[in-house]
């Protein structure tokens, strides 16, 4: 065990865990990484290309190569980090990315061929033979592609999302977040407080500065205490915001429960959506690394993240207590690893620094003027070679930390596309003037790297953020904190022959920079494209600037020219489950159900979804066997009795007001403000453009009050569009509407015994064909007093009418109906008959309306009306609409015992099949029991002209060819006398 | 995305449905001799700008209220917004 | 130099010595016969189609930034020529045919995969659509094939078939599609045509046309003036913002679509499969991530990035197609600017300012086209005469009511 003493776990509360089947031990407050490092485990995972040997290279979120595959069976999570990853008991985790054991992983052969996968190889081979690369090359490439797997099970878990608002948010819990809320909260402001660890301090929990002469820990846990009593603050721990969006919105995610075995009955995680006036970005800052020959070796590790392990863990780095530690830094804050080290009784074998003039802070050897040139151990570190005046010398080293200085966290602050900004004095981008507006950089992500700068910025930075919310400021004491200056080289990689990675994950080294160089691959997006540099889970954290620099030798420009890093969200990898928010599986939209849903469920009904509603699709009987047998029976029905069906889901708007008529006039491209009170008419509405949009009827109920309906399908869009030319083209007429839609439950009384229903239940109408004959319409009161609208119109063709009443007694209607029509042959129908009716009648529905179709396509050019103007009118006189020769007609099979089926193209009698000979399709298709055969409606080049004519349906896709003949759509009664009786 | 509402104040946009530039709310006249070409410019041509933008919204899961909201493209920052049926009805008078 | 398996053993036994640079960085001539804006897909396919095919070698290809820094730099990368419209099906299907040699053709491995693409439905009406744009597929000679949900089972038994609030009940397989690497396409193209002579220049951004007697002559640059006997734009996102600087107007919005990959996952999803009811595509690159979309964010936007309301949409949509995906990792997201047309249809036409050729509209769609977009655009100006499958491209077609619309949605980009 390389537990040393302090740190901040629990002792007292053990964790049991296993990796790769291998169970261990660690504590509560440990990470997967810090308790495998307590357990001597320095091997972890295997890179992507060359499945390098791996293990822990950080202590947060920036982990370029100790991913696992954590928990088993469907809640297996790929690709997680046990930098990040707490420990809870029973935790499971399996290496990831190798064949075989994770110590004898066969596709490290990868490794010996290293030098034929070059930057960009693949672009240049595999193009031989042509049909080799999806036969040969492309599954080998693939069967060796991604990291972990996904269990291919679905994610037992629930999610959940929320709204959050507040004055300030600010992002990271360090020192400079702490100081921000602290400003903040005791100027009452709203606070929010986000942190991704598991706990609040940043920095300070790693390391071993002092805050007012006393343990930093002190004043964070004061700092939390006050906070937390504070009712206008709210504290998220675990919580990553990854997103910074427009106008003060930020997306988070909380992970509620990836903390526990299971998330019992919680949710795994929730997705927040922030929206703050202000926002303070302190997230800190990600120590880069130096590539050096062999530099990925599991064991070197970064000298920040090496305090980490040994303050805040309590982990020694290396596998045994006898393995010396060495520490390569181009600064001097990498120093400070070895002083706390040893000050933990770590063997440090000295620190080895580039700078001739390195500073010696503590009783450790000094290699000043020196660089780490090399290193043996291929499955953990065993030695390193020491390059100093042109002497190499290798030396037994168990662990080496590694610092090239600190990169503050900009990411969220360029989201906005906003460029960073070099800044010289720290070698490194911050923050530049052009980021999310309200967002205020603070602390390391600002380049404030000492604890009292950091302290410092976030009061400031929240002091600005108060000053722009016009709260008044109250002073904050700051605790007395180290304020170091940190002395650096801009020493970027140490040159050499060996393979200095610089991309830990995705195995891109300093050589594969040098090609991307060569080949003129230079702009940073292309090296970045062309080598996979920051392309890996990471993003490139450790890597980027680095391969920046040395990019920057290469073309003898300054970083800065080079290129500047974008970063784009999200921060760190979101799980696709919490993007999603818990609409999943049957949830994904919400059903709407029609009045008489549970009516027609009673009855045994199929359901069909139709848009976000859920219909009555047909109504089974006991002994039927096929949905077919039950709609013959339901259709039959309609045309010799009476059948019920819910029409609710129509779109319905009211309109009302004196220039009503006027308004509905520029909305249809038929008449309307002459149709009389008491009357319906059908109507087509045109979009500007010319082409049909949607159809419906229009009922006058008085003078100024009329009823619009639409098709299922638009009632939002057509409802919407008439707000739209209301109030943004002639808002000047007296009209006003509204949606009616849930308002009303409708239900279609359709088929020849469909007025002796209605008789029995309306209250003194006469329903009798003089006194309400077709497209009649009244209000009246039903069932002794029940207030009612009635339609006398047919979809069917059958004497029908349509019936509304206040939505809550749609069940009811409907219900009395069947009882009191039991002699009358009262059938249910649902969409599937409603479907065939219209289909026998010759009206269009979604199939023909599609959006594609014009007025002369219908057959109802002569509708749009030329003595008014009406939307859409004058562009469907356009040529290419006006002499379209499509017309809608009817097909019927010249043997009836052939199929007709819809999606077929339609072509003249033996002429060739393919696109410039394509003359129509068939647009919809059923079984007709009124005509004992199949028929289809479709749109066919001159079609009004060719009834009688044999034409031929092709439908090669389901190597299908029938021959029809062209006969009028109104397959029943084309006089219409049925409807009008 | 905040939608300042002018009656309602910020609004999320997600309670909106955009349809394009405001330019849509001048439809042309119809009884004019080139009424064909001008309602064609109206219905397809653009002007796209990168930068500030008048656009149209509808405060769909709201108050129903179409909206004038001028946006700039490139950063998104809004600068203001009308309501549509204001504007147009003082056009009118001012006409 | 040739690119070959050969050729990449040889270097890699010789430390790589003898690599060059896959492109020149010319200064620009005074004067070329023809100046493409826009180094994107779409215009260095030009370029490699007039020096390759139609033997124009005085070509510049003028670009602001880094060679494909647009739209094919960010894209989820799929290949298909799907399309039921005649105005459409036929050129779609020849950029396929275009796709299918491209590798032999440039002599770079743009790793063109055809997997194929799976366009789920879920219900009647759809499955009808669905059949008649697979029959007009193969009336025009490209390949479909109408899968029943047992066929789809057996194909993608990831899919959630059982506890699925719209019910998937078969889906169009088009076997041909599928994808490609999409800066493979961008490199590959910009060598071929750097190659045969043609200058493309990086960092040069247009800022006017120098335009006389109605007659282009040459373009205004952040780098001088440069001369041109005709100048074509090929600039997508940014069409409205160029052609303004030769006074005209487009029938275009601008529009920003996101794009989405996850972190890399073995391989799980065998093409590109499309969801039905909601907005969500999907495929799995060969290092992979799953690459996914859904649809634009809607508003009018050259932000090059989006909201977040969009993201929750499309993983709606993913989660509720295949939640086994639940588990695994968004890892970076991207917006680009789209140049949505008026009927969500391209332009391949001449202006009316002579020698001014335009190129554009491709919505979110421009990927797949891009061959053929660049053999069009090349033919067009080569030969003043549109190519036979990018006949229908006209500026014109708005005013005479001949629009191409696929979706049946009218004038209003956003719906497209």
């Amino acid at each position: 065990m390389s537990r040393l003493q302090g740190g901040h776990i629990d002792r007292n509360a053990p964790l049991n865990f296993s990796f790769n089947g291998q169970c261990y031990q660690g504590y509560q407050g440990d990470t997967l990484a810090s308790a495998l490092l307590a357990n001597d485990v320095q091997l972890m995972g295997r890179s992507f290309k060359y499945h390098r040997p791996r293990g822990v290279f950080s202590a947060g979120s920036e982990e370029p190569n100790a991913m696992v595959e954590l928990r088993s069976g469907a809640r297996k999570e790929p690709n997680t980090r046990v930098t990040v990853t707490e420990l809870f008991e029973g935790l499971e985790a399996q290496s990831q990315n190798h064949i075989g054991p994770l110590n004898r992983d066969l596709l490290a052969v990868n490794d010996l061929f290293a030098p034929f996968f070059a930057a960009g190889f693949y672009y240049k081979t595999f193009m031989w033979p042509r049909a080799f690369w999806e036969k040969l090359y492309e599954p080998v490439i693939r069967s060796a592609a991604g990291l972990g797997r996904l269990s291919m099970e679905a994610d037992p878990d629930s999610y959940d999302r929320g709204f959050l608002h507040c004055d300030v948010l600010i992002i990271g819990g360090g020192a400079a977040g702490l100081a921000a809320a602290l400003t903040a909260a005791r100027a009452g402001a709203q606070v929010l407080l986000a942190d991704e660890d598991f706990q609040f301090g940043g920095r300070l929990s790693s390391e071993s500065h002092t805050l007012d002469g006393a343990s930093a820990s002190e004043w964070v846990g004061q700092t939390l205490a006050e906070l937390d009593a504070l009712p206008n603050v709210k504290l998220m721990t675990r919580t990553t915001v990854f997103g910074a969006y427009d106008h003060g919105v930020f997306g988070a995610v909380e992970r509620v429960s990836d903390h526990l075995a299971t998330p019992g009955e919680g949710v795994r995680q929730t997705l927040w959506r922030i929206t703050a006036k202000r926002t303070v970005l302190a997230a800190g800052a990600t120590e880069r690394h130096i590539p050096f020959a062999n530099n990925d070796r599991p064991g070197i590790m970064l000298a920040g993240a090496m305090r980490s392990y040994a303050n805040r863990w309590a982990v020694s780095p290396t596998r045994s207590d006898a393995d010396a530690v060495a520490i390569f830094a181009n600064n001097d804050d990498g120093h400070l690893t070895a002083l706390d080290l040893m000050a933990k009784g770590v063997n440090v074998l000295g620190v080895i620094d580039p700078r001739e003039d390195a500073p010696r802070l503590g009783n450790y050897d000094l290699f000043a003027g020196g660089v780490v040139s090399g290193t043996k151990g291929r499955l953990g570190l065993k030695s390193i070679q020491i390059t100093k005046n042109g002497q190499s010398q290798w030396h037994d080293c168990g662990a080496l930390g590694v610092s090239g200085g600190w990169n503050p966290n900009i990411h969220l602050s360029s989201h906005h596309r906003g460029r960073p900004v070099w800044d010289e004095s720290i070698l490194a981008f911050v923050p530049g003037k052009d980021g999310p507006a309200g967002l205020i950089p603070a602390g390391a992500a600002n380049g404030q790297g000492s604890t009292a700068a950091a302290l410092a910025g976030g009061k400031a930075a929240a002091q600005e953020a108060l000053g722009d919310l016009g709260l008044a400021i109250r002073d904050v004491v700051l605790p007395e904190a180290e304020d170091a200056e940190i002395a650096q080289a801009a020493f970027w990689h140490v040159p050499g022959k060996g393979r200095a990675w610089v991309d830990f994950q995705n195995d891109v080294t300093v050589k594969d920079i040098d090609l991307a160089h060569k080949e003129n691959m230079r702009p940073v997006e292309h090296l970045k494209r062309w080598t996979t540099l920051g392309m890996a889970t990471d993003q490139g954290k450790t890597a980027n600037i680095s391969a920046l620099a040395v990019m920057a030798e290469l073309t003898e420009k300054s970083i800065p020219e080079t290129g500047t890093t974008m970063f784009r969200p999200p921060y760190t990898g979101v799980s696709l489950g919490v993007l999603g928010g818990g609409d999943t599986g049957s949830n994904f939209r919400p059903r709407r159900l029609t009045p008489t849903h549970h009516w027609a469920a009673g009855l045994g009904a199929e359901f069909v979804e139709v848009g976000p509603w859920m219909r009555a699709q047909y109504f089974p009987k006991d002994g039927e066997s096929h949905w077919r047998e039950t709609v013959d029976r339901e259709v039959l029905a309609v045309r010799s009795g009476v059948g019920l069906c819910d029409v609710t889901t129509l779109g319905k708007v009211d309109v009302q007001g004196a220039d009503a008529g006027e308004f509905l006039n520029r909305l249809y491209a038929n008449m309307i403000a002459t149709l009389p009170v008491g009357k319906v008419r059908y109507g087509l509405m045109l979009r500007e453009d010319g082409h049909a949009y949607d159809d419906g009827t229009c009922a006058r109920l008085a003078e100024d009050h009329y009823v619009v309906t639409t098709t299922t399908a638009n009632a939002g869009p057509v409802y919407r569009n008439m707000e739209f030319a209301h109030q943004c083209l002639w808002p000047e007429l007296d009209v006003q509407m509204i949606s009616t839609t849930d308002a009303w439950a409708q239900v279609a009384v359709a088929g020849p015994n469909s007025r002796a229903l209605l008789e029995r239940i309306v209250d003194d109408l006469d329903l009798s064909n003089e006194a309400f004959p077709f497209m009649g319409c009244a209000e009246l009161t039903i069932c002794g007093g029940l207030r009612a609208r009635l339609f006398r119109i047919s979809f069917s063709g059958e004497l029908a009418y349509e019936l509304a009443v206040p939505a809550r007694y749609g069940h009811a209607l409907m219900q009395r109906l069947m009882d009191l029509g039991q002699d009358l042959g009262v059938t249910p129908y649902g969409t599937e008959t409603l479907g065939v009716l219209r289909i026998e009648k010759g009206h269009a529905a979604g199939a023909e309306l599609n959006g594609q179709t014009t007025p002369t396509m219908l057959g109802m050019d002569r509708m749009v009306s030329k003595k008014k103007d009406s939307i859409g009118a004058i562009m469907s006189r356009r040529e290419g609409l006006s002499e379209n020769t499509r017309r809608l007609i009817g097909l019927k099979p010249v043997d009836p015992d052939a199929p007709v089926v819809a999606g077929s193209h339609l072509f003249a009698k033996g002429a060739a099949q393919d696109t410039h000979s394509d003359q129509g399709w068939i647009t919809s298709a059923c079984f007709s029991p009124h005509l004992g055969c199949h028929i289809g409606l479709g749109y066919l080049e001159n079609g009004d002209t060719r009834l009688g004519e044999i034409i031929t349906a092709a439908n090669p896709l389901e190597g299908q060819e029938m021959q029809l003949e062209v006969v009028s759509a109104h397959f029943v009664d084309p006089e219409g006398g049925r409807l009008r009786d | 995305m905040l939608i300042p509402h002018p009656l309602l104040g910020l609004r999320d946009a997600q309670e909106f449905t955009y349809l394009g530039d405001a330019s849509l709310m001048d439809r042309p006249d119809p009884t004019l001799d080139n009424a064909e070409t001008a309602f064609c410019d109206y219905v397809f041509m653009r002007d796209n700008p990168a930068g500030v933008h008048r656009e149209l919204w509808f405060h769909e899961q709201g108050d129903r209220s179409w909206l004038v909201v001028t946006r700039n493209t490139i950063t998104h920052e809004i600068l203001g917004a009308e309501l549509a049926k204001d504007l147009k009805l003082n056009r009118k008078d001012a006409q | 130099m040739k690119f070959s398996g050969f050729r990449v053993v040889k270097e890699a036994l010789t430390g790589h010595k003898g690599w060059g640079a896959l492109w020149r960085n010319p200064e620009p001539k005074p004067d070329y016969d023809i100046v493409i804006i826009g180094g994107g897909g779409h215009g260095l396919a030009t370029a490699f189609y007039l020096a390759k095919t139609f033997g124009k070698a005085r070509v510049a290809v003028l670009e602001k930034g880094w060679l494909g820094s647009g739209n094919i730099g960010r894209n989820t990368t799929i290949i298909r020529s799907n399309y039921l419209l005649p105005g459409n099906e036929p050129f779609y299907e020849f950029s396929m045919k275009l796709w299918e040699n491209l590798e032999q053709e440039t002599n770079f491995n743009s790793m063109v995969s055809q997997r194929g693409i799976i366009n789920l439905f879920h219900t009647d009406g759809q499955r009808d659509a669905f059949r008649r744009r697979g029959n007009a597929m193969m009336l025009a000679g490209a390949d479909a094939r109408l899968l029943d949900q047992s066929e789809l089972r057996k194909m993608a038994p990831f899919l959630n078939f059982d506890n699925a609030r719209f019910p998937i009940k078969g889906g169009l397989m088009q076997s041909r599609a599928g994808t490609a690497r999409h800066d493979g396409v961008v490199w590959g193209y910009a060598r071929g045509a750097d190659m045969r002579g043609v200058d493309i220049i990086q960092n040069c951004e247009v800022t006017g046309f120098r335009i006389e007697n109605g007659a282009v002559k040459g373009v205004e640059t952040s780098r001088g003036y440069i001369g041109a006997g005709k100048v074509g734009v090929a600039v997508a996102g940014n069409s409205s913002r160029v052609m303004a600087k030769a006074g005209m107007r487009l029938p275009m919005e601008s529009h920003v679509l996101q794009a989405f990959v996850s972190e890399g996952l073995k391989p799980t999803i065998p093409g590109v499969i499309t969801f039905g009811a909601g907005h969500f595509y999907v495929s799995q690159s060969d290092k992979g991530g799953l690459v996914f979309g859904g649809d634009i964010d809607g508003y009018n936007s050259y932000a090059q990035r989006g909201n977040l309301p969009v993201v929750e949409d499309v993983l709606e949509g993913g989660m509720a197609l295949m939640p086994m995906i639940g588990r695994g990792r968004l890892l970076r997201s991207w917006g680009g600017v789209m140049d949505m047309s008026m009927d969500g249809s391209p332009i391949i036409d001449r202006t009316d300012i002579e020698g001014l050729y335009f190129n554009g509209g491709w919505c979110y769609g421009g990927f797949k086209a891009a061959p053929a977009s660049g053999y069009a655009f090349a033919h067009l100006l080569a030969t003043d005469r549109p190519h036979e499958t990018a006949s229908a491209y006209r500026f014109d077609r708005f005013a005479r009511g001949h629009i191409i619309d696929e979706k049946g949605v009218g004038a209003q980009p956003n719906l497209h």
